[in-house]
């Protein structure tokens, strides 16, 4: 008794401790740099020799690349669940289910290998070369569009395009359990008046399940924005100053993965590891809503379930 | 109530209006609803590609690298194309083992807690934390190793990338344990308390045993999801291309170490990994190490599948007990 209960609380102590010891750690930075560490400022400095730091560049890394992929996998996921719950014949559900996980299963670094040698010359950098002549003369999209790929197709766009293949599993995964979750009674009552399967599910299904797809959606939003290794092997790691998304750029984990173990000064050490601060704040806010969200649509589908 | 008379609200309007259209309507709403059912299909193909593609193309390329030494020696230098990864499939054994030795015990321990006082406040902040600990980026349980773990120590070491990768394992632990607890019956628990056995008892030979091949799952899964990862290893195991668990132990028992002291001495060293090898050698601009990442890449992804299917396998004989 006292042994599962001093288990527990190990797990608590474990999440105190990770948010104590990032805002322990980083304590020097917070202090010299203060809240421009997080402006947005398109000249911000990273400079260790200097030792001035700010954060936006990895900041803004981070949020294009992950919005890059939520774009791309949020349509294809749900395309996806609702094949397995409303479509697929049975004996394809289980085999199609588990192929889509097993994208999840593949790790992070062998991603980041296909990319590098196969994905980014095969696919991206001719997706980035055409971006480049249509969205890249259109004024106000010029922004994110701008400049021409690099030939080996490093770039941010590359990040996001790997991110959306990476998250895709997770929010299929829910938004499928979402579509289970949903009475039989909502579709039979649709169909029985005469809407189609389509109509159906767009029209009854999907505003029935919304919380539960958006936390779907808000989850593997999370899982892009702590992704490391893949998006450190192709986004290029570079800190020149532009939002375009076919130029080489820094997310907040990869500019960690990259110079935690080379910091040139305390206070280089402790900058990144205010960078896994806000990181780590970004995830926790992020699995919040998602959890919130989806454990709204499970709570009421089993009151319904009971009434 | 409210919900399902809005939702039929919504959708009576069009209806209403599809039955005053004439029948040309209702072969517009017919292909519009082939087609994006169609669509769900096409996406569903198309999100199989890159899974194929990957494991096609590494199966390819890794191939041509396998061979004994790629299982037995150390690596001969950036560089040279003789000479295998023994140093990272030995550390990933070591970091795997480790880190299950870590995560296991209290992951499970927690898991019953979390099923018996769910609406204590421990139990609350029990599943919240497991929750928090599920959602932290995993570069950033390597920094929380490193501050932990290698700073105290003053060094890099087997023994602090386990502990990251412990933390990263826990709350899949916790989470499957508890859903697999859950669904034991509460009877077999309640006839064994019952009958006197204390708490306790009740739950490691009564209630355990009929959820072992779920909760087996969970560490499978566990495993699978740490042996993969790169990011926690990075400021904590480092790396060591000439650690070699047969050569510590030789050299251990030469100088007259006891068995413990050896071991404590083979989880003080930095090692290698599977996934930290590959990440390294993918910086290089050597052929003979690309070529090595391939083979590599191979090794990760046989190794997770293998995981994988047996996780697959505990499931299906949980299920069948179940029935049973």
């Amino acid at each position: 008794m006292t042994l599962i209960a001093g288990a527990s609380l190990l797990v608590v102590a474990l999440m105190l401790a990770i948010g104590g010891l990032l805002i322990q750690d980083s304590t020097g930075a917070r202090q010299v740099f203060g809240w421009s560490f997080l402006l947005p400022n398109l000249g911000s400095t990273w400079n260790p020799v200097t030792g001035q730091f700010q954060g936006w560049s990895f900041i803004y890394g981070t949020l294009v690349t992950s919005l890059v992929a939520i774009l791309i996998a949020l349509p294809m996921s749900l395309g996806i669940a609702i094949f397995l719950a409303e479509l697929s014949p049975g004996w394809l559900r289980a085999p199609l289910g588990t192929l889509i996980e097993l994208l999840a299963a593949i790790p992070s670094v062998v991603y980041g290998l296909w990319g590098i040698f196969v994905f980014l010359p095969a696919v991206v950098v001719r997706a980035g070369a055409f971006l480049s002549e249509t969205l890249g003369k259109i004024p106000l999209l010029q922004v994110v569009f701008m400049g021409q790929i690099p030939s080996s197709g490093a770039s941010r766009l590359a990040a996001g395009l790997i991110l959306a293949i990476m998250i895709i599993p997770t929010i299929t995964a829910v938004s499928r359990d979402v579509f289970r979750a949903i009475p039989m009674a909502q579709r039979e009552a649709s169909l029985a008046l005469g809407a189609t399967q389509w109509e159906t599910i767009t029209r009854v299904l999907i505003p029935y399940g919304l919380s539960g797809i958006l936390g779907a959606a808000i989850l593997g939003l999370g899982r892009a924005v702590g992704e490391t290794m893949a998006v450190t092997m192709v986004i290029g790691n570079s800190l020149q100053g532009s939002y375009s998304l076919l130029l080489p750029g820094y997310t907040m984990s990869s500019v960690i993965a990259n110079e935690f173990a080379e910091a040139v000064s305390t206070l280089h050490s402790e900058a990144l590891i205010e960078v896994a601060l806000i990181l780590f704040g970004f995830t926790l806010i992020l699995n919040g809503i998602a959890r919130l969200l989806v454990w709204k649509i499970g709570s009421r589908t089993v009151e319904e379930a009971r009434a | 109530m409210i919900t399902q008379a809005r939702s039929t609200l919504l959708f009576t309007t069009p209806i209403v209006k599809g039955f005053i259209q004439a029948k040309k309507g209702r072969q517009r709403r017919r292909a519009i609803n082939f087609f994006w059912l169609g669509i769900t299909g096409v996406v569903t193909v198309l999100a199989l590609v890159p899974l194929f593609w990957i494991i096609g193309y590494v199966a390819v390329k890794g191939a041509p690298a396998i061979n004994l030494a790629f299982f037995t020696e150390l690596p001969q230098g950036m560089g040279s194309a003789s000479g295998g990864v023994l140093n990272a499939i030995e550390g990933t054994v070591l970091l795997t083992v480790l880190s299950g030795l870590f995560a296991i015990p209290p992951g499970l321990l927690a898991a019953f807690y979390a099923v018996y006082h769910p609406n204590t406040w421990l139990g609350i902040a029990l599943r919240f934390g497991a929750d928090v600990l599920s959602g932290v980026p995993s570069i950033v349980i390597g920094l929380f190793g490193y501050a932990l773990v290698v700073k105290p120590a003053g060094h890099f070491s087997a023994l602090a990338g386990s502990i990251a990768l412990a933390v990263l394992m826990l709350p899949i632990i916790i989470r499957t344990a508890e859903e697999m607890i859950k669904l034991v019956p509460k009877n077999l628990r309640a006839g064994a308390l019952a009958l006197g056995s204390p708490e306790w008892r009740a739950a490691l030979q009564v209630t355990l045993p009929a959820a072992i091949s779920g909760i087996m799952t969970g560490f499978l899964l566990g495993l699978a999801r740490v042996s993969g990862e790169t990011a926690p290893l990075l400021f904590t195991s480092l790396g060591n291309d000439r650690f070699e668990i047969g050569r510590l132990v030789q050299a251990g028992f030469r100088s007259g170490q006891s068995f413990p002291e050896i071991l404590y001495n083979i989880i003080q060293q930095p090692v290698d990994s599977l996934p930290l090898t590959l990440y390294k050698y993918t910086q290089q601009p050597f052929p003979a190490q690309i070529q090595q990442a391939w083979g590599v890449a191979l090794v990760l992804i046989v190794l997770i599948l293998m995981f994988n299917i047996a996780a697959r396998y505990w499931v299906s004989r949980q299920a069948a007990k179940n029935r049973g």
